[in-house]
């Protein structure tokens, strides 16, 4: 009676339904899912407000003004000095750090739930499609809230360096001047984090996911953490 | 002629730990048929969940061979195996294994999302299933919500969600006390004799014994003695008259 026929092949879930789970999650888990979230928000916020505060300084000098209080010689110079970039290089490896370890925590807290879900039916490319989900929309928002966080951060240091003139000349778009060096423009530099977050938000978790899917539910349930 | 849904063909496990090979299953021979209740028995770390990972697919064999409905799970594809977790066992653990994120009702309808059900059927399922176990009123509770007893009725139901042809269950009254052990055995036994199903589950309880229509021993990764009903019968008398 209960005889079956071979075995048939398993289905792919429709995109919504993913959609639904993955947000499901993120919702149950609020508390945890902030905290992953403040990882991949500091970690841009720390990167855009060095880069934006680069940005006004080299748009200030380049209209003549001179900081009305820090008189540093790197900010006389013109053009990115190598302390900037050093600063800069030093954000994007903290960042990058940052993120990627919050999403792997965030990831291996979870086998037991990866395993489980493969005991019940799921496919290994659903297990990585939830993940990428969940972690592209936290890497995103994370990294638009860090970005303007970092962008606030660096006009309020700008503010306090230039004053008022900060607004006359701040450089929101990009521009091309005399010396041949390309501008971004606060602009692309916020774009840019946002991508840069959700980028490594997910790389940083569909990596550890699609590791956790290949191995057998067994091994996937038996990590205590 | 017995219908063999499990046939186990020279199985062999081994844990490789840095240089240190474990050999947890050393050659395991047995079949199981349609409708049995077998109970897996065997000192701690004798290699049953082990043996239950090879069988419910959990699990790669080191060597030889698993058959499930005559059908060769090595020579499965993924897709093939993801649809034999999904339709053709349930499986119930120790631990419970419900996600933590999803409640009691959203645990029992995973399952049916990954088989395609529309939502409706799915909703229908569930509340049908949590009925039965007795949930019905702490449907919408999270696992963090309901007692150890509650959360293994919720991964009882969630194992039945597709109408699996086996149940696999892993010591599924190990963190039980003794009368909730009961009742979840008892609702085991009743979906075994009411609708067929086997029923394949790991245990060093006694409580299991006098359920069980055989019993494997199983030491040492190897299987030590098979015992039938009428045998299990006279050991408890004696254990009784004692
Ligand atoms: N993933 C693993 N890596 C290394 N060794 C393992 C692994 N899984 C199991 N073992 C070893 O294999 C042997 C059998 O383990 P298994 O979990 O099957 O025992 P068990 O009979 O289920 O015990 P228990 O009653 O305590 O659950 C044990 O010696 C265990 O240490
Ligand atoms: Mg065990």
């Amino acid at each position: 009676m209960q005889q079956r026929t071979p075995l048939e092949e398993q289905i792919d879930l429709p995109f919504v339904e993913s959609l639904r789970i993955s947000f499901q999650s993120l919702k149950i888990r609020f508390g945890r899912s902030i905290i992953t979230t403040a990882g991949i928000t500091l970690g841009i916020a720390f990167l855009v407000s060095v880069w934006t505060n680069n940005e006004i300084g080299l748009a200030l000098q380049e209209s003549g003004r001179q900081s009305t209080i820090n008189t540093f010689e790197e900010t006389t110079q013109t053009g990115i000095s190598t302390k900037d970039i050093w600063l800069i290089i030093m954000s994007l490896i903290v960042c990058v750090v940052g993120i990627a370890n919050s999403m792997l925590m965030a990831v291996t807290e979870r086998f037991r739930e990866i395993g489980t879900m493969k005991c019940l039916g799921a496919l290994d490319g659903f297990v990585v499609r939830l993940f990428l989900l969940e972690s592209g929309f936290q890497g995103f928002s994370g990294a638009l809230i860090g970005a303007l966080i970092g962008t606030l951060g660096a006009v309020l240091l700008g503010l306090k360096d230039y004053g008022l003139d900060l607004f006359f000349y701040f450089p929101l778009l990009p521009a091309q001047p005399e010396d041949g060096t390309a501008r971004l423009g606060v602009i692309v530099v916020i774009l840019l984090g946002c991508i840069l977050g959700m980028i490594l938000a997910v790389i940083g978790s569909s990596f550890p996911a699609w590791r956790a899917a290949k191995l057998p539910p067994a091994e996937a349930m038996r990590t205590e953490v | 002629m017995a219908d063999i849904v499990v046939k186990t063909e020279d199985v062999v496990k081994e844990y490789r730990m840095g240089s240190n090979i474990l050999r947890a299953l050393d050659g395991i021979n047995i079949e199981i048929e349609r409708g049995e209740y077998i109970s897996l028995m065997g000192p701690s770390g004798s290699g049953k969940s082990t043996l239950f990972n090879m069988i419910g697919a959990l699990d790669r064999p080191t060597e030889g061979q698993v058959y499930i409905d005559g059908q060769n799970m090595s020579q499965l594809s993924q897709r093939q195996i993801a649809a034999f977790r999904c339709h053709r066992v349930g499986y119930i653990f120790q631990s419970y294994n419900l996600l933590h994120v999803r409640s009691a009702h959203g645990n029992v309808t995973l399952p049916m999302i990954f088989a395609g059900m529309t939502e409706k059927q799915r909703n229908e399922k569930a509340e049908k299933l949590l009925d039965m176990v007795g949930l019905g009123d702490r449907m919408y509770h999270l696992p963090d919500e309901l007692s150890g007893g509650q959360r293994q009725r919720v991964a009882i139901a969630r194992a039945l969600a597709n109408d699996p042809s086996i149940i696999l269950a892993d010591e599924p009254t190990a963190n039980l006390d003794t009368i909730t052990g009961h009742e979840i055995i008892d609702l085991i036994k009743r979906l075994n004799i009411e609708q067929g199903v086997t029923v394949i589950s790991a245990t060093h309880d006694l409580k299991m014994l006098d359920v069980s229509d055989r019993i494997v021993d199983i030491r040492d990764g190897v299987v030590e003695r098979v015992r039938n009903r009428d045998q299990i019968e006279i050991e408890i008398g004696e254990v009784g008259g004692e």
